[in-house]
Protein backbone atom coordinates (compact mmCIF):
# COMPACT_ATOMS: atom_id res chain seq x y z
CA UNK A 1 0.00 0.00 0.00
CA UNK A 2 2.77 2.40 0.94
CA UNK A 3 4.63 1.41 -2.21
CA UNK A 4 1.68 2.32 -4.38
CA UNK A 5 1.40 5.74 -2.76
CA UNK A 6 5.06 6.27 -3.46
CA UNK A 7 4.67 5.34 -7.12
CA UNK A 8 1.72 7.70 -7.49
CA UNK A 9 3.70 10.48 -5.85
CA UNK A 10 6.66 9.85 -8.12
CA UNK A 11 4.48 9.80 -11.21
CA UNK A 12 2.98 13.11 -10.14
CA UNK A 13 6.45 14.62 -9.65
CA UNK A 14 7.59 13.47 -13.08
CA UNK A 15 4.39 14.81 -14.60
CA UNK A 16 4.96 18.26 -13.09
CA UNK A 17 8.60 18.34 -14.14
CA UNK A 18 7.70 17.30 -17.67
CA UNK A 19 5.01 19.96 -17.79
CA UNK A 20 7.52 22.64 -16.81
CA UNK A 21 10.05 21.28 -19.33
CA UNK A 22 7.40 21.66 -22.03
CA UNK A 23 6.72 25.26 -20.96
CA UNK A 24 10.46 26.00 -21.09
CA UNK A 25 11.03 24.35 -24.45
CA UNK A 26 7.82 25.39 -26.19
CA UNK A 27 8.93 28.90 -27.26
CA UNK A 28 11.99 27.34 -28.88
CA UNK A 29 9.84 24.79 -30.68
CA UNK A 30 7.48 27.52 -31.81
CA UNK A 31 10.26 29.72 -33.18
CA UNK A 32 11.70 26.76 -35.10
CA UNK A 33 8.28 25.71 -36.38
CA UNK A 34 7.24 29.20 -37.49
CA UNK A 35 10.56 29.69 -39.23
CA UNK A 36 9.92 26.79 -41.62
CA UNK A 37 6.35 27.77 -42.51
CA UNK A 38 6.04 29.73 -45.70
CA UNK A 39 4.78 33.32 -45.48
CA UNK A 40 1.48 32.48 -47.19
CA UNK A 41 0.79 29.31 -45.24
CA UNK A 42 1.59 31.04 -41.95
CA UNK A 43 -0.84 33.84 -42.64
CA UNK A 44 -3.53 31.45 -43.84
CA UNK A 45 -3.57 29.73 -40.45
CA UNK A 46 -6.17 31.63 -38.47
CA UNK A 47 -5.84 28.87 -35.92
CA UNK A 48 -2.12 28.16 -35.62
CA UNK A 49 -1.06 24.59 -36.43
CA UNK A 50 1.47 22.63 -34.39
CA UNK A 51 3.19 21.28 -37.49
CA UNK A 52 4.27 22.63 -40.86
CA UNK A 53 2.37 21.24 -43.85
CA UNK A 54 5.04 22.14 -46.41
CA UNK A 55 8.27 23.03 -44.63
CA UNK A 56 10.55 25.47 -46.41
CA UNK A 57 13.95 26.98 -45.76
CA UNK A 58 13.29 30.08 -47.87
CA UNK A 59 12.77 32.20 -44.72
CA UNK A 60 16.39 31.60 -43.80
CA UNK A 61 17.50 32.89 -47.18
CA UNK A 62 15.22 35.92 -46.66
CA UNK A 63 16.67 36.53 -43.23
CA UNK A 64 20.13 36.93 -44.69
CA UNK A 65 19.18 38.89 -47.81
CA UNK A 66 16.50 41.38 -46.77
CA UNK A 67 18.13 42.47 -43.49
CA UNK A 68 21.90 42.72 -42.82
CA UNK A 69 21.80 39.72 -40.48
CA UNK A 70 25.32 38.53 -41.33
CA UNK A 71 26.54 42.05 -40.52
CA UNK A 72 24.85 41.89 -37.08
CA UNK A 73 26.37 38.47 -36.43
CA UNK A 74 29.83 39.58 -37.48
CA UNK A 75 29.59 42.74 -35.34
CA UNK A 76 28.53 40.72 -32.33
CA UNK A 77 31.37 38.27 -32.90
CA UNK A 78 33.97 41.05 -33.11
CA UNK A 79 32.49 42.79 -30.07
CA UNK A 80 32.37 39.57 -28.04
CA UNK A 81 35.88 38.39 -28.90
CA UNK A 82 37.64 41.71 -28.29
CA UNK A 83 35.69 42.59 -25.14
CA UNK A 84 36.32 39.17 -23.63
CA UNK A 85 40.02 39.14 -24.59
CA UNK A 86 40.72 42.62 -23.21
CA UNK A 87 38.76 41.87 -20.07
CA UNK A 88 40.70 38.66 -19.52
CA UNK A 89 44.06 40.46 -19.68
CA UNK A 90 42.90 43.28 -17.40
CA UNK A 91 41.37 41.02 -14.74
CA UNK A 92 44.26 38.53 -14.77
CA UNK A 93 46.82 41.24 -14.09
CA UNK A 94 44.64 42.81 -11.40
CA UNK A 95 43.80 39.49 -9.75
CA UNK A 96 47.51 38.61 -9.70
CA UNK A 97 48.39 41.92 -8.08
CA UNK A 98 45.73 41.42 -5.41
CA UNK A 99 46.54 37.77 -4.77
CA UNK A 100 50.35 37.69 -4.92
CA UNK A 101 52.04 41.07 -4.88
CA UNK A 102 52.59 43.23 -1.83
CA UNK A 103 52.24 46.94 -2.20
CA UNK A 104 51.12 49.93 -0.19
CA UNK A 105 47.39 50.61 -0.38
CA UNK A 106 46.45 47.14 -1.67
CA UNK A 107 43.82 46.41 0.97
CA UNK A 108 42.23 49.80 0.56
CA UNK A 109 41.93 49.44 -3.22
CA UNK A 110 40.57 45.91 -2.88
CA UNK A 111 37.89 47.04 -0.44
CA UNK A 112 36.99 49.82 -2.83
CA UNK A 113 36.63 47.30 -5.66
CA UNK A 114 34.37 45.13 -3.52
CA UNK A 115 32.19 48.14 -2.75
CA UNK A 116 31.92 48.90 -6.47
CA UNK A 117 30.37 45.48 -7.08
CA UNK A 118 27.20 46.81 -5.49
CA UNK A 119 26.87 49.76 -7.86
CA UNK A 120 24.16 49.14 -10.46
CA UNK A 121 25.01 49.68 -14.09
CA UNK A 122 22.11 52.12 -14.51
CA UNK A 123 23.87 54.61 -12.30
CA UNK A 124 27.07 54.82 -14.34
CA UNK A 125 25.69 54.30 -17.83
CA UNK A 126 24.45 57.89 -18.15
CA UNK A 127 27.90 59.45 -17.81
CA UNK A 128 29.47 56.72 -19.93
CA UNK A 129 27.00 57.58 -22.66
CA UNK A 130 27.98 61.24 -22.44
CA UNK A 131 31.70 60.38 -22.31
CA UNK A 132 31.53 58.18 -25.40
CA UNK A 133 29.41 60.76 -27.25
CA UNK A 134 31.87 63.55 -26.38
CA UNK A 135 34.80 61.45 -27.59
CA UNK A 136 33.00 60.99 -30.89
CA UNK A 137 33.01 57.25 -30.37
CA UNK A 138 29.34 56.61 -31.15
CA UNK A 139 28.88 53.96 -33.82
CA UNK A 140 32.40 52.60 -33.35
CA UNK A 141 33.64 49.33 -31.92
CA UNK A 142 35.86 51.25 -29.49
CA UNK A 143 32.81 52.96 -28.06
CA UNK A 144 30.94 49.67 -27.79
CA UNK A 145 33.80 47.78 -26.20
CA UNK A 146 35.53 50.14 -23.72
CA UNK A 147 32.81 50.46 -21.04
CA UNK A 148 31.89 46.78 -21.42
CA UNK A 149 35.35 45.59 -20.37
CA UNK A 150 35.09 46.54 -16.69
CA UNK A 151 34.14 43.61 -14.53
CA UNK A 152 34.96 43.98 -10.86
CA UNK A 153 33.23 40.75 -9.95
CA UNK A 154 35.46 38.61 -12.18
CA UNK A 155 38.58 40.22 -10.68
CA UNK A 156 37.28 39.13 -7.30
CA UNK A 157 36.47 35.61 -8.51
CA UNK A 158 39.89 35.11 -10.11
CA UNK A 159 41.74 36.63 -7.17
CA UNK A 160 40.12 34.10 -4.83
CA UNK A 161 41.22 31.33 -7.17
CA UNK A 162 44.79 32.63 -7.51
CA UNK A 163 45.06 32.95 -3.74
CA UNK A 164 44.22 29.26 -3.32
CA UNK A 165 47.43 28.24 -5.10
CA UNK A 166 49.97 27.55 -2.36
CA UNK A 167 52.78 29.85 -1.27
CA UNK A 168 55.45 27.17 -1.73
CA UNK A 169 55.07 27.14 -5.52
CA UNK A 170 55.62 30.89 -5.62
CA UNK A 171 58.61 30.70 -3.26
CA UNK A 172 60.16 27.87 -5.28
CA UNK A 173 59.75 29.94 -8.45
CA UNK A 174 61.36 32.92 -6.72
CA UNK A 175 64.33 30.80 -5.61
CA UNK A 176 64.77 29.63 -9.20
CA UNK A 177 64.86 33.26 -10.25
CA UNK A 178 61.57 33.12 -12.18
CA UNK A 179 60.07 36.54 -12.78
CA UNK A 180 56.56 37.35 -11.55
CA UNK A 181 55.23 37.56 -15.09
CA UNK A 182 56.70 34.19 -15.96
CA UNK A 183 55.25 32.65 -12.80
CA UNK A 184 51.84 34.06 -13.71
CA UNK A 185 51.97 32.78 -17.29
CA UNK A 186 53.62 29.39 -16.72
CA UNK A 187 52.28 28.34 -13.33
CA UNK A 188 49.26 30.28 -12.15
CA UNK A 189 47.26 30.52 -15.36
CA UNK A 190 47.58 26.80 -16.24
CA UNK A 191 46.52 25.82 -12.71
CA UNK A 192 43.56 28.20 -12.67
CA UNK A 193 42.43 27.47 -16.20
CA UNK A 194 39.05 25.97 -15.22
CA UNK A 195 38.01 29.19 -13.47
CA UNK A 196 39.26 31.29 -16.35
CA UNK A 197 37.30 29.23 -18.85
CA UNK A 198 34.16 29.65 -16.75
CA UNK A 199 34.70 33.41 -16.65
CA UNK A 200 35.21 33.50 -20.42
CA UNK A 201 32.01 31.56 -21.08
CA UNK A 202 29.96 33.76 -18.75
CA UNK A 203 31.37 36.90 -20.36
CA UNK A 204 30.67 35.58 -23.86
CA UNK A 205 27.03 34.96 -22.90
CA UNK A 206 26.82 38.46 -21.42
CA UNK A 207 28.34 40.04 -24.54
CA UNK A 208 26.17 38.10 -26.96
CA UNK A 209 23.01 39.15 -25.15
CA UNK A 210 23.95 42.74 -24.36
CA UNK A 211 21.31 45.17 -25.47
CA UNK A 212 21.15 48.38 -23.45
CA UNK A 213 24.65 49.75 -24.01
CA UNK A 214 24.78 48.94 -27.76
CA UNK A 215 21.35 50.52 -28.14
CA UNK A 216 22.59 53.74 -26.53
CA UNK A 217 25.79 54.14 -28.54
CA UNK A 218 24.79 52.80 -31.95
CA UNK A 219 22.08 54.13 -34.20
CA UNK A 220 23.46 53.00 -37.53
CA UNK A 221 22.84 49.46 -38.70
CA UNK A 222 26.46 48.80 -39.64
CA UNK A 223 27.36 48.72 -35.95
CA UNK A 224 24.28 46.96 -34.59
CA UNK A 225 24.71 43.87 -32.46
CA UNK A 226 22.25 40.99 -32.70
CA UNK A 227 19.94 42.22 -29.94
CA UNK A 228 19.58 45.60 -31.61
CA UNK A 229 19.24 43.77 -34.91
CA UNK A 230 16.25 41.83 -33.57
CA UNK A 231 14.64 45.03 -32.36
CA UNK A 232 15.27 46.65 -35.74
CA UNK A 233 13.86 43.62 -37.56
CA UNK A 234 10.82 43.70 -35.33
CA UNK A 235 10.14 47.35 -35.85
CA UNK A 236 10.91 47.74 -39.55
CA UNK A 237 12.58 44.62 -40.81
CA UNK A 238 10.71 42.39 -43.22
CA UNK A 239 7.83 44.58 -44.13
CA UNK A 240 4.41 43.99 -42.66
CA UNK A 241 4.06 41.02 -40.37
CA UNK A 242 6.49 38.66 -42.04
CA UNK A 243 6.70 36.57 -38.92
CA UNK A 244 8.25 33.42 -40.46
CA UNK A 245 11.27 35.42 -41.70
CA UNK A 246 11.49 37.13 -38.31
CA UNK A 247 11.49 33.75 -36.58
CA UNK A 248 14.21 32.48 -38.94
CA UNK A 249 16.37 35.44 -37.89
CA UNK A 250 15.60 34.75 -34.24
CA UNK A 251 16.62 31.10 -34.66
CA UNK A 252 19.93 32.07 -36.28
CA UNK A 253 20.66 34.58 -33.52
CA UNK A 254 19.81 32.15 -30.72
CA UNK A 255 21.68 29.19 -32.16
CA UNK A 256 25.30 30.08 -31.25
CA UNK A 257 24.50 30.38 -27.54
CA UNK A 258 22.35 27.27 -27.50
CA UNK A 259 25.23 25.29 -29.04
CA UNK A 260 27.64 26.82 -26.52
CA UNK A 261 25.25 25.78 -23.76
CA UNK A 262 24.83 22.22 -25.02
CA UNK A 263 28.61 21.76 -25.16
CA UNK A 264 29.47 23.47 -21.87
CA UNK A 265 26.26 23.12 -19.82
CA UNK A 266 28.04 21.54 -16.82
CA UNK A 267 30.62 24.31 -16.72
CA UNK A 268 28.12 27.10 -17.27
CA UNK A 269 25.80 25.89 -14.53
CA UNK A 270 28.70 25.41 -12.10
CA UNK A 271 29.99 28.86 -12.95
CA UNK A 272 26.65 30.55 -12.44
CA UNK A 273 26.12 28.66 -9.18
CA UNK A 274 29.48 29.79 -7.74
CA UNK A 275 29.10 33.26 -9.17
CA UNK A 276 25.65 33.32 -7.59
CA UNK A 277 26.70 32.31 -4.10
CA UNK A 278 29.52 34.81 -4.11
CA UNK A 279 27.73 37.67 -5.83
CA UNK B 1 63.64 46.66 -3.04
CA UNK B 2 60.44 47.36 -1.20
CA UNK B 3 59.82 50.44 -3.29
CA UNK B 4 60.27 48.55 -6.54
CA UNK B 5 57.68 46.02 -5.48
CA UNK B 6 55.27 48.83 -4.75
CA UNK B 7 55.63 50.09 -8.26
CA UNK B 8 55.20 46.64 -9.75
CA UNK B 9 51.97 46.01 -7.85
CA UNK B 10 50.43 49.25 -9.05
CA UNK B 11 51.65 48.53 -12.58
CA UNK B 12 49.80 45.19 -12.69
CA UNK B 13 46.74 46.93 -11.31
CA UNK B 14 46.95 49.90 -13.65
CA UNK B 15 44.75 48.67 -16.55
CA UNK B 16 41.96 47.69 -14.16
CA UNK B 17 42.29 50.98 -12.30
CA UNK B 18 42.00 52.96 -15.52
CA UNK B 19 38.87 51.10 -16.64
CA UNK B 20 37.22 51.18 -13.22
CA UNK B 21 38.21 54.81 -12.71
CA UNK B 22 36.96 56.12 -16.05
CA UNK B 23 33.86 53.97 -16.46
CA UNK B 24 32.70 53.41 -12.87
CA UNK B 25 34.10 55.79 -10.26
CA UNK B 26 34.02 58.98 -12.30
CA UNK B 27 30.48 58.29 -13.62
CA UNK B 28 29.31 57.62 -10.08
CA UNK B 29 30.37 61.07 -8.95
CA UNK B 30 29.28 62.66 -12.19
CA UNK B 31 25.76 61.26 -12.02
CA UNK B 32 25.22 63.00 -8.69
CA UNK B 33 26.54 66.25 -10.13
CA UNK B 34 24.26 65.94 -13.17
CA UNK B 35 21.24 65.29 -11.02
CA UNK B 36 21.49 68.69 -9.32
CA UNK B 37 22.42 70.76 -12.39
CA UNK B 38 19.26 72.56 -13.41
CA UNK B 39 18.37 73.27 -17.01
CA UNK B 40 21.32 71.30 -18.34
CA UNK B 41 21.74 71.66 -22.08
CA UNK B 42 23.23 68.63 -23.79
CA UNK B 43 24.42 70.49 -26.89
CA UNK B 44 26.21 73.37 -25.16
CA UNK B 45 26.92 71.37 -21.98
CA UNK B 46 25.92 74.31 -19.82
CA UNK B 47 23.45 74.67 -16.97
CA UNK B 48 21.87 77.57 -15.22
CA UNK B 49 21.73 76.63 -11.57
CA UNK B 50 22.08 74.06 -8.86
CA UNK B 51 19.15 72.58 -6.97
CA UNK B 52 16.63 69.84 -6.69
CA UNK B 53 14.44 70.84 -9.64
CA UNK B 54 15.39 67.73 -11.64
CA UNK B 55 14.12 65.48 -8.86
CA UNK B 56 10.92 67.41 -8.55
CA UNK B 57 10.40 67.33 -12.33
CA UNK B 58 10.90 63.57 -12.47
CA UNK B 59 8.67 62.92 -9.46
CA UNK B 60 5.87 64.94 -11.07
CA UNK B 61 6.26 63.42 -14.53
CA UNK B 62 3.21 61.18 -15.22
CA UNK B 63 5.42 58.88 -17.30
CA UNK B 64 7.72 58.38 -14.32
CA UNK B 65 4.80 57.72 -11.99
CA UNK B 66 3.45 55.19 -14.48
CA UNK B 67 6.90 53.58 -14.66
CA UNK B 68 7.09 53.41 -10.85
CA UNK B 69 3.64 51.81 -10.70
CA UNK B 70 4.49 49.25 -13.41
CA UNK B 71 7.80 48.37 -11.79
CA UNK B 72 6.30 47.96 -8.31
CA UNK B 73 3.49 45.73 -9.59
CA UNK B 74 6.04 43.65 -11.50
CA UNK B 75 8.27 43.32 -8.45
CA UNK B 76 5.48 42.47 -6.02
CA UNK B 77 4.03 39.79 -8.28
CA UNK B 78 7.11 38.16 -9.80
CA UNK B 79 9.51 37.99 -6.84
CA UNK B 80 7.33 35.96 -4.44
CA UNK B 81 5.79 33.90 -7.23
CA UNK B 82 9.04 33.00 -8.98
CA UNK B 83 10.77 32.14 -5.69
CA UNK B 84 7.89 29.87 -4.66
CA UNK B 85 7.71 28.13 -8.04
CA UNK B 86 11.49 27.72 -8.09
CA UNK B 87 11.34 26.15 -4.62
CA UNK B 88 8.62 23.70 -5.67
CA UNK B 89 10.49 22.71 -8.84
CA UNK B 90 13.77 22.32 -6.95
CA UNK B 91 12.08 20.12 -4.32
CA UNK B 92 10.64 17.97 -7.10
CA UNK B 93 14.04 17.81 -8.84
CA UNK B 94 15.73 16.82 -5.63
CA UNK B 95 13.35 13.96 -4.95
CA UNK B 96 14.11 12.13 -8.19
CA UNK B 97 17.28 10.47 -9.42
CA UNK B 98 16.45 9.34 -12.95
CA UNK B 99 16.54 12.09 -15.59
CA UNK B 100 17.48 14.67 -12.94
CA UNK B 101 20.41 15.99 -14.98
CA UNK B 102 18.32 16.19 -18.13
CA UNK B 103 15.54 18.16 -16.41
CA UNK B 104 18.06 20.42 -14.73
CA UNK B 105 19.74 21.21 -18.04
CA UNK B 106 16.45 21.92 -19.80
CA UNK B 107 15.27 24.17 -16.98
CA UNK B 108 18.45 26.21 -17.19
CA UNK B 109 18.21 26.82 -20.94
CA UNK B 110 16.39 30.20 -20.78
CA UNK B 111 19.31 31.65 -18.79
CA UNK B 112 21.63 31.54 -21.79
CA UNK B 113 19.20 32.61 -24.48
CA UNK B 114 18.80 36.13 -25.75
CA UNK B 115 15.79 37.55 -23.90
CA UNK B 116 14.94 39.83 -26.80
CA UNK B 117 14.82 36.91 -29.22
CA UNK B 118 12.63 34.73 -27.02
CA UNK B 119 10.54 37.75 -26.03
CA UNK B 120 9.63 38.13 -29.67
CA UNK B 121 8.33 34.55 -29.67
CA UNK B 122 6.26 35.26 -26.55
CA UNK B 123 4.89 38.34 -28.24
CA UNK B 124 3.80 36.26 -31.23
CA UNK B 125 2.26 33.55 -29.04
CA UNK B 126 0.15 36.13 -27.22
CA UNK B 127 -0.50 38.68 -29.93
CA UNK B 128 -3.92 39.06 -31.49
CA UNK B 129 -3.85 40.31 -35.05
CA UNK B 130 -6.32 40.63 -37.90
CA UNK B 131 -5.05 37.37 -39.35
CA UNK B 132 -4.97 35.27 -36.23
CA UNK B 133 -5.89 35.44 -32.57
CA UNK B 134 -2.63 33.69 -31.72
CA UNK B 135 -1.88 30.40 -30.05
CA UNK B 136 -2.63 31.39 -26.47
CA UNK B 137 -6.04 32.72 -27.45
CA UNK B 138 -6.72 29.39 -29.09
CA UNK B 139 -6.46 27.84 -25.62
CA UNK B 140 -8.45 30.68 -24.09
CA UNK B 141 -11.22 29.95 -26.61
CA UNK B 142 -10.93 26.24 -25.94
CA UNK B 143 -11.82 26.85 -22.31
CA UNK B 144 -14.72 29.03 -23.34
CA UNK B 145 -13.07 32.43 -22.94
CA UNK B 146 -13.14 35.28 -25.41
CA UNK B 147 -9.93 36.24 -27.25
CA UNK B 148 -7.83 38.77 -25.38
CA UNK B 149 -5.38 41.22 -26.89
CA UNK B 150 -2.40 40.65 -24.62
CA UNK B 151 0.11 42.90 -26.35
CA UNK B 152 -1.82 46.05 -27.27
CA UNK B 153 -4.96 45.51 -25.20
CA UNK B 154 -5.94 46.23 -21.62
CA UNK B 155 -3.45 47.10 -18.90
CA UNK B 156 -4.05 43.95 -16.88
CA UNK B 157 -3.65 41.71 -19.93
CA UNK B 158 -0.32 43.37 -20.75
CA UNK B 159 0.79 43.18 -17.15
CA UNK B 160 -0.09 39.48 -17.15
CA UNK B 161 2.20 38.73 -20.11
CA UNK B 162 4.94 40.91 -18.67
CA UNK B 163 4.90 39.06 -15.33
CA UNK B 164 4.66 35.68 -17.02
CA UNK B 165 7.62 36.35 -19.28
CA UNK B 166 9.67 37.80 -16.41
CA UNK B 167 9.03 34.67 -14.33
CA UNK B 168 10.01 32.48 -17.30
CA UNK B 169 13.26 34.44 -17.61
CA UNK B 170 14.27 34.55 -13.92
CA UNK B 171 13.36 30.98 -12.93
CA UNK B 172 16.46 29.18 -14.33
CA UNK B 173 18.83 31.02 -11.99
CA UNK B 174 16.60 30.47 -8.93
CA UNK B 175 16.07 26.79 -9.69
CA UNK B 176 19.82 26.28 -10.10
CA UNK B 177 20.67 27.98 -6.81
CA UNK B 178 17.91 26.25 -4.82
CA UNK B 179 18.63 22.81 -6.27
CA UNK B 180 22.27 23.02 -5.24
CA UNK B 181 21.25 24.40 -1.83
CA UNK B 182 18.87 21.47 -1.34
CA UNK B 183 21.50 18.97 -2.46
CA UNK B 184 23.90 20.30 0.17
CA UNK B 185 21.57 19.56 3.12
CA UNK B 186 23.27 16.61 4.87
CA UNK B 187 21.39 13.35 4.29
CA UNK B 188 21.81 12.41 7.98
CA UNK B 189 19.11 14.89 8.97
CA UNK B 190 16.58 13.23 6.73
CA UNK B 191 17.52 9.74 7.93
CA UNK B 192 17.13 10.88 11.51
CA UNK B 193 13.74 12.38 10.74
CA UNK B 194 12.67 9.16 9.06
CA UNK B 195 13.72 7.07 12.04
CA UNK B 196 11.69 9.37 14.29
CA UNK B 197 8.74 8.94 11.97
CA UNK B 198 8.51 12.65 11.19
CA UNK B 199 6.00 13.48 8.45
CA UNK B 200 7.29 14.84 5.17
CA UNK B 201 5.72 18.26 5.56
CA UNK B 202 7.13 18.60 9.07
CA UNK B 203 10.53 17.46 7.83
CA UNK B 204 10.41 20.15 5.18
CA UNK B 205 9.29 22.83 7.61
CA UNK B 206 11.65 21.90 10.45
CA UNK B 207 14.76 20.72 8.59
CA UNK B 208 14.89 21.66 4.92
CA UNK B 209 13.54 25.18 5.16
CA UNK B 210 15.86 26.40 7.96
CA UNK B 211 18.84 24.82 6.19
CA UNK B 212 18.21 26.55 2.88
CA UNK B 213 16.74 29.79 4.23
CA UNK B 214 19.97 31.78 3.67
CA UNK B 215 19.77 30.89 -0.02
CA UNK B 216 16.09 31.80 -0.19
CA UNK B 217 16.85 35.19 1.32
CA UNK B 218 19.71 35.60 -1.10
CA UNK B 219 17.35 34.88 -3.99
CA UNK B 220 14.68 37.23 -2.64
CA UNK B 221 17.21 40.05 -2.31
CA UNK B 222 18.76 39.56 -5.76
CA UNK B 223 15.27 38.99 -7.14
CA UNK B 224 14.08 42.36 -5.83
CA UNK B 225 17.16 44.10 -7.22
CA UNK B 226 16.81 42.38 -10.60
CA UNK B 227 13.08 43.04 -10.93
CA UNK B 228 13.49 46.71 -10.06
CA UNK B 229 15.90 46.97 -12.97
CA UNK B 230 13.58 45.30 -15.47
CA UNK B 231 13.76 46.76 -18.94
CA UNK B 232 14.80 44.57 -21.90
CA UNK B 233 12.06 41.99 -21.34
CA UNK B 234 9.51 44.79 -21.66
CA UNK B 235 11.15 46.04 -24.86
CA UNK B 236 11.02 42.51 -26.25
CA UNK B 237 7.27 42.29 -25.62
CA UNK B 238 6.01 45.79 -26.28
CA UNK B 239 8.65 47.47 -28.46
CA UNK B 240 10.99 50.36 -27.74
CA UNK B 241 8.28 52.97 -27.26
CA UNK B 242 7.29 51.78 -23.80
CA UNK B 243 5.77 55.10 -22.73
CA UNK B 244 3.06 55.00 -25.37
CA UNK B 245 2.44 51.33 -24.60
CA UNK B 246 1.98 52.42 -20.96
CA UNK B 247 4.35 49.66 -19.90
CA UNK B 248 7.52 51.59 -19.16
CA UNK B 249 9.74 50.68 -16.21
CA UNK B 250 11.98 52.94 -14.11
CA UNK B 251 15.08 51.86 -16.03
CA UNK B 252 13.21 52.33 -19.31
CA UNK B 253 12.32 55.87 -18.21
CA UNK B 254 16.00 56.60 -17.52
CA UNK B 255 17.04 55.47 -20.98
CA UNK B 256 14.18 57.29 -22.66
CA UNK B 257 15.32 60.50 -20.96
CA UNK B 258 18.81 59.92 -22.27
CA UNK B 259 18.29 58.72 -25.76
CA UNK B 260 15.88 58.49 -28.66
CA UNK B 261 13.01 60.81 -29.56
CA UNK B 262 12.33 61.81 -25.97
CA UNK B 263 16.01 61.89 -25.00
CA UNK B 264 18.71 64.48 -24.50
CA UNK B 265 18.09 65.08 -20.80
CA UNK B 266 20.96 63.48 -18.88
CA UNK B 267 20.14 65.48 -15.75
CA UNK B 268 16.56 64.14 -15.58
CA UNK B 269 17.92 60.68 -16.32
CA UNK B 270 20.45 61.06 -13.50
CA UNK B 271 17.80 62.16 -11.01
CA UNK B 272 15.65 59.17 -11.97
CA UNK B 273 18.64 56.82 -11.67
CA UNK B 274 19.42 58.09 -8.19
CA UNK B 275 15.78 57.72 -7.14
CA UNK B 276 15.92 54.13 -8.44
CA UNK B 277 19.11 53.50 -6.50
CA UNK B 278 17.55 54.90 -3.34
CA UNK B 279 14.51 52.62 -3.74
CA UNK B 280 16.65 49.53 -4.36
CA UNK B 281 18.94 50.36 -1.44
CA UNK B 282 15.99 50.85 0.94
CA UNK B 283 14.35 47.58 -0.10
CA UNK B 284 17.66 45.71 0.21
CA UNK B 285 18.30 47.08 3.70
CA UNK B 286 14.77 46.09 4.77
CA UNK B 287 15.32 42.63 3.31
CA UNK B 288 18.59 42.24 5.16
CA UNK B 289 17.00 43.35 8.42
CA UNK B 290 14.14 40.87 8.03
CA UNK B 291 16.50 38.02 7.16
CA UNK B 292 18.65 38.78 10.17
CA UNK B 293 15.63 38.77 12.44
CA UNK B 294 14.44 35.43 11.09
CA UNK B 295 17.95 33.99 11.37
CA UNK B 296 18.18 35.03 15.05
CA UNK B 297 14.90 33.26 15.78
Amino acid sequence: MKNRAKITKNAFIYLCLTLWAVIVLFPFYWMLLSSIKSYSSYNREYTPKFYATSPTLSNYADAFTSVPLSRYLLNTLIFTVITTAVMLIVITLAAFAFARLDFAGKDLVFTLFLALMMIPNELVIITNYVTITDLNLRNTFTGLILPSVTSVFYIYLLKENFAQVGDDLYKAAKVDGTSDMRYLLKVLIPICRPTMITIVILKVIECWNSFVWPRLVTDKQDHFLVSNGIQEIRESGFGRENIPAMMAAVVIISLPLIILFLVFHKKIMEGVATGGTKG
Amino acid sequence: MHNKNNLKGWLYLLPALVFVGVFMVYPLIDVMVYSVEEGYNFASQSYNGVGLYNYSYVLHDPYFLQAIKNTFILVMITVPLSTTIALLISLALNSISKLKDLFQTIFFLPYVTNTLAVGLVFMILFKKTAYSDGLINMFVNLFGGRSIDFITGSYSAKMFVMCLYTIWVVLPFKILILTSALASVPKVYYSAAEVDGTGSFRTFYKITLPMISPMIFYLVITGFIGAFKAYSDEVALFGTDLNSAGMNTIVGYIYDMLYGNSGGYPSFASAAAIILFAIVLTITVINLMVSRKVAVK
